[in-house]
């Protein structure tokens, strides 16, 4: 089957010639007309209409955002804060960067109607340090957006009042996870917090009730504010709804952004049709689906089983080019969908070279608060790193996944999947190549790229 | 946030056990309670909860209840209430008991946490056991000991970082041992309130500091020591003097203070090498100052008494009390008794029991500073309270003894008997002394000691066992670590020697004397030397509720009314 | 501290957009770096004073992040990316190339204090790789040649300054 065309909702205007980031194009485009609308509804409407939807958070997580908001404390008398997660910094992803520096008025209707909907009076926008011109392209939307009453004491004149303010990071992964950031908005170390009891929707920022939420998500929750819940979930497949972004990079042809319908599109039909396939004279030999926390996929391995379809179950027996790009289908053979980032690599990669990268990334934004994360993201990366550089022994492969296997599930946050899956994966499906990695360099074959 | 614990009691099952605690309990405790040990490092009783060392990984479970109607769901195979185990390993320091809370730490899962975490803490650890003071008393030895897998796989070149920096003059810091617990950090702003402490860069790299050119200098530093489960903060007072397998402990009250800290100190062959903290839930919980741990070295101060003398020229003690009888003898009638603060509750006994055979007026001498709000309270006499409970003194004391200089001014004190005192410093002038004998008993030499007719050298609270009552009006006792110096005697003989010149009888061993104290003293009527309680007794404090006490707020203690104002 | 009335003015505009003064620590640090080039301990000092916190509040916060320099670098700020999407597409030979052309090595000024080249991690713009900022600049598919190129580009400005 031919791959589906993209459905371009929250990139309409992304590169379009002649779209300029300013609130008057925004206008002109039929912007904050939604909000206006959105404002005449009673907000727990709004809730629902979002639960109704399905929507699953942007970020990476995947969590539903109807069910994230009605977790929300909203009778402890305290102020309640919306903080926006645009730290983009999954290796692999980039998508948040577009909507922030093309089209910011779409988040900034997107967080208004998030804040109206749940009481909030103040928003944050957590975005990148390595995002300069983001932050100020953000602070003159919201200017412009205040001076309009879109933001502010009043907002379109309704009495509400919500207020904005960029916030700038400065160069730490941790600062996704979602307690990370609220610690390092209150200007400290970004060390997540330990949930039970720091749920942020409970105890979030300033020991506030608190939703964080991806970038995307809200312009979605925009989108869902305009067409209704029930629409919204028509869109996509079946628990996995509405469009999302994917962002391809690594060997293939067009490597870039692309917005599909969760799930109407297959990693076969993303990388071949979309992407134009390999380059030149090479073969694909992994991806890794949904940022470089994902487990990785083999070329060549299947993945067989029965999942439900309707209200049946469904044999499914899938090459990596067969499997539907939605958050369901990827968890089922083992990944995840994530924040949407996949790396492409082909036969001139080496494996252990590659995971040496990776390894690396994750000692270096380890936040070090707890020992299994701490200690065991350094170990792997100093094993990874011997391999490349040093002596290689045949078993360092398995020490590699018995280091992982220590860290996963034992730790403060989420980071200890994210640099324990990895290493756990690439052992398990290309254990061969880690085992005879260091006869490979005696026999002095040819240098691939440098990785790390 | 991690609440604290209520009467109400819970039912939780560790391990199979079946156990009741109060509801809330951290799960650390209970199982505590419950005989098990949970091992830990970040988790400290008096310390706010940050979970981050991961040791106290253990599996929980929770009764099933139906969602929607909220009945228990039934296990066919057991018949009991089917428990809904979490998959994932939990941290026990998170979780308070609940009702139905079941936990488990012997699985194979468990064991692998234990075992990952011990793996983690060792393979950047420095292999510093031959030199660090920690070792023996080291819960990175312990635990792995315990817990560990017993071997490395870890082959890598480890982390460096700055090995042994003063963090301050008590305090002696080494990066590499520390384990990142952060029980320092939490202590220094939530106890000491002197956030002096931090972690700068990230990850592995973490490391232990304050910031470039502030110390670790407050007066609760040493505290941090006690609390570092590793040998990355140590003492710089203890630094390479003693094995900790060596040392035999014994308990103690710092003597600094009204707060009366429980102590423990540690000693070899009758030599304290130092002093640390002992728990106690109504006093101190787990602290003391720094300023409590040099006492010990009272014991050898140059200053430190060891002759007993007589009108100057060595002497016996026998003759020395017959010499103090003769004085009182030839003086009836006009002696007068400065007793001490600083003296325990059976010394004060005595005393007064000196002070009725000799028809003596006594006196005691007020020693005030300014109070921290933590632990060491303004009343400077551990023992203020102990002399207004055995009726050696009815009103609070002043710093300077003007009646007994107008009384030795007018005539009528010819004799004083200064229990430790320097009566210079607490307001009578050479002229006025020149008009006196005095019969002197202490540890330390002074002016008084100099001029005294009598010498009788007596013991420093560690060498001697008693009672002090403290701010909350608690009975506490101390016990004799070491001998005493060569050449003093203990005071209780002294003083019962005393008594006996005069022609009077009390006994000097405790046991005894207590029977005697519990007698005549009626707050004290039930107690006995023996079995007074490891975290002491309240004793009712009404009958002298009205007088103007000093202290004002520490730990676990706030005064009645206003404090009096401070008298220099 | 001497810093210029628009910086203590952008200072002060946003310590109360926070209902605690130590959320602003990371603003007023962006501000000081960008204005002064880098964080020196006087700052962490005023920045502790102005926020009612302690030196060693700031200082924790100061060194877990790297976009925060405490000693200053060279003239432009070459930062290229080093995580796997741009390694695979020549990253390290960029970062090889610009440390060729300033005769310099990671992390240190180069001998005309001219550049100090770094490794980031992911710089978010993967679909573009090898991506390298320079300064605030973003700049795409920079590989040996274009990487030679902004070295030029570089040079060049440095010399019409002087």
């Amino acid at each position: 089957m031919p791959a589906p065309a993209q459905h371009r909702i929250i990139f309409q205007h992304i590169d379009e010639p002649g779209y300029t980031n300013d609130l008057a194009c925004y206008v002109q485009h039929g912007g904050y007309e939604v909000m206006k609308r959105a404002y005449a509804r009673p907000p727990a409407e709004l809730v629902d209409e979002v639960k109704k939807s399905g929507l699953r958070g942007r970020g990476g997580a995947g969590f539903p955002c109807g069910v994230k908001w009605s977790l929300l404390d909203r009778k402890s008398g305290k102020p309640i804060y919306l903080v926006v997660n645009a730290d983009e910094s999954e290796p692999g992803t980039f998508k948040d960067r577009y909507i922030m520096h093309q089209d910011p008025h779409q988040l900034i209707e997107g967080i208004m109607i998030t804040c109206f909907a749940n009481s909030v009076k103040q928003a944050y926008i957590y975005i990148r340090g390595e995002f300069p011109h983001g932050a100020r392209i953000l602070e003159k939307a919201i200017a412009e957006a205040r001076a309009a009453n879109f933001v502010g004491p009043n907002v379109l004149g309704s009495g509400y009042g919500c207020e904005i303010y960029v916030h700038r990071g400065a160069g730490a992964y941790i600062c996704g996870e979602e307690t990370g950031l609220i610690e390092s908005l209150e200007g400290k170390r970004p060390y997540p917090r330990i949930k039970p009891p720091y749920f942020p929707a409970v105890l979030g920022l300033y020991q506030c009730p608190t939703i964080v939420n991806n970038v995307e998500t809200l312009c979605h929750v925009k989108y869902i504010a305009d067409v209704g819940g029930e629409a919204f979930a028509k869109i996509g497949t079946p628990n996995n709804t509405g469009t999302r972004i994917l962002c391809v990079s690594g060997h293939v042809q067009k490597p870039g952004y692309y917005e599909f319908e969760v799930g109407k599109i297959t990693m076969g039909q993303l990388l071949n049709e979309v992407c134009g396939g390999p380059l030149p004279g090479r073969t694909f030999k992994a991806v890794i689906p949904g940022g470089s926390s994902a487990k990785i996929l083999k070329f060549g391995e299947r993945f067989k089983g029965k999942r439900k379809v309707g209200a049946e179950m469904v044999d499914y027996d899938w090459a990596v080019e067969d499997v539907p790009m939605d958050f369901d289908s990827l968890g089922m053979i083992g990944t995840m969908g994530g924040s949407g980032g996949v790396i492409v690599m082909d036969d001139t990669v080496n494996m252990v070279e590659a995971l040496a990268n990776i390894n690396a990334f994750y000692a270096h934004e380890s936040c070090g608060q707890c020992t299994p994360c701490r200690e065991g993201s350094l170990w792997m990366k100093k094993i990874s790193a011997r391999m490349v550089h040093g002596d290689a022994r045949p078993e360092d492969g398995q020490l590699l996944k018995s280091v992982a296997d220590q860290i996963a599930g034992r730790t403060i946050c989420a980071f200890g999947e994210a640099c324990a899956w990895p290493t756990q994966s690439y052992v398990a499906k290309f254990g061969d190549e880690f085992k005879g990695y260091a006869e490979a360099k005696k026999a002095g074959k040819p240098a691939a790229t440098t990785l790390v | 946030m991690i609440a604290p614990a209520q009467p109400e009691l819970v039912t939780v099952n560790i391990d199979g056990k079946e156990i009741a605690v109060p509801k809330g309990t951290n799960v650390i405790e209970a199982a505590r309670l419950a005989g098990v040990d949970v091992p830990h490092y970040c988790y400290h009783p008096k310390l706010t909860i940050v979970g981050n060392c991961r040791m106290c990984l253990i599996e929980m479970g929770l009764p099933a209840v139906d969602p929607a109607t909220k009945a228990p769901v039934m296990d066919p195979a057991t018949g009991k209430q089917k428990i809904n185990w979490i998959p994932r390993p939990q941290i026990g320091c998170a979780t308070n008991a609940s009702a139905g809370l079941h936990i488990r730490t012997q699985t194979p899962q468990v064991k692998d946490c234990r075992e990952g975490v011990m793996e983690f803490l060792l393979i950047n650890h420095p292999l510093d056991c031959p030199i660090c003071d920690q070792a023996g008393e080291c819960k990175l030895q312990e635990q792995s000991t315990g817990y560990g897998r017993g071997y490395s796989r870890f082959i890598e070149q480890k982390n460096v970082k700055p090995k042994r920096t003063l963090l301050g003059p008590r305090v002696m810091l080494d990066d590499e041992r520390c384990i990142l617990c952060s029980r320092c950090i939490r202590f220094a702003k939530e106890i000491a309130k002197d956030d002096v402490l931090g972690f700068i860069d990230r990850g592995s790299y973490s490391t232990l500091t304050c910031y470039p050119g502030k110390k670790l200098e407050n007066n609760y530093s040493l505290n941090t020591v006690d609390i570092c489960p590793v040998g990355a903060l140590t003492s710089t007072d203890f630094r390479f003097k003693m094995r900790v397998w060596f040392l035999k402990q014994t308990n103690s009250i710092d003597s600094e203070s009204s707060v009366g800290a429980n102590t423990v100190a540690w000693s070899r062959e009758g030599v304290i090498y130092r002093l640390t903290p002992r728990r106690n839930d109504e006093v101190n919980d787990t602290w003391m100052a720094d300023t409590g741990r040099v006492l010990y070295k009272s014991i050898t101060a140059a200053d430190r008494l060891t002759a007993v003398k007589v009108n100057g020229a060595d002497s016996a003690l026998d003759l020395a009390i017959n010499a103090a009888g003769e004085l009182f003898k030839s003086s009836a009638g006009a002696v007068a008794i400065v007793g001490s603060g600083r003296s325990s509750v059976e010394e004060q006994f005595l005393t007064k029991q000196l002070a009725t055979a000799l028809s003596a007026a006594t006196h005691l001498v007020s020693r005030v500073g300014p109070g921290d709000k933590i632990l060491v309270s303004a009343d400077r006499n551990p023992n203020v309270r102990g002399a207004l409970v055995t009726g050696l003194i009815s009103a609070l004391p002043a710093a300077q003894l003007n009646a007994l200089g107008a009384a030795i001014d007018a005539g009528k004190v010819k004799t004083v008997v200064s229990v430790g005192e320097d009566l210079f410093a607490a307001g009578l002038n050479a002229t006025q002394l020149a008009k006196i004998a005095v019969v002197y008993l202490g540890p330390q030499a002074n002016a008084t000691s100099e001029g005294a007719k009598v010498v009788l050298p007596t013991l420093t609270v560690f060498e001697k066992s008693g009672t002090f009552v403290n701010q909350q009006f608690r009975l506490q006792k101390f016990l004799k670590v070491v001998p005493g110096v060569s050449g003093a005697t203990d005071d209780l003989v002294v003083l019962s020697k005393l008594v006996a010149a005069i022609g009077g009888a009390v006994p000097s061993d405790l046991n005894p004397l207590w029977k005697v104290l519990a007698a005549e003293v009626p707050a004290l009527g039930t107690v006995t030397f023996a079995n007074l309680p490891e975290t002491g007794l309240l004793l009712d404090g009404t009958p002298w509720a009205a007088l103007p006490f000093v202290e004002g707020e520490t730990l676990h203690f706030k005064p009645a009314a206003q404090p009096a104002a401070v008298t220099a | 501290m001497n810093l210029k009335p628009e910086t203590l003015s952008r200072i002060d505009e946003v310590i109360p957009h926070y209902p605690t003064k130590r959320s602003a620590t990371l603003p007023l640090l962006h501000l000081i770096q960008e204005e002064v080039g880098y964080i020196s301990n006087e700052a962490i000092e005023w920045i502790a004073a102005k926020l009612e916190l302690q030196p060693i509040n700031v200082y924790e916060v100061v060194t877990f992040y790297p976009m925060f320099r405490q000693k200053p670098i060279g003239r432009r700020h070459i930062k290229v990316c080093r995580t796997l999407s741009c390694a695979l597409m020549g990253g390290y030979k960029t970062c090889a190339t610009f440390e060729n052309e300033f005769h310099t090595h990671l992390g240190e000024v180069s001998p005309d204090g001219e550049v100090t080249v770094e490794f980031v991690e992911c710089l978010a713009s993967c679909g573009t790789a090898p991506v390298v900022m320079i300064d605030d600049e973003l700049h795409e598919k920079v590989d040996a040649a274009k990487a030679k190129q902004l070295s030029d580009q570089i040079k060049g400005e440095a010399k019409a300054r002087k």
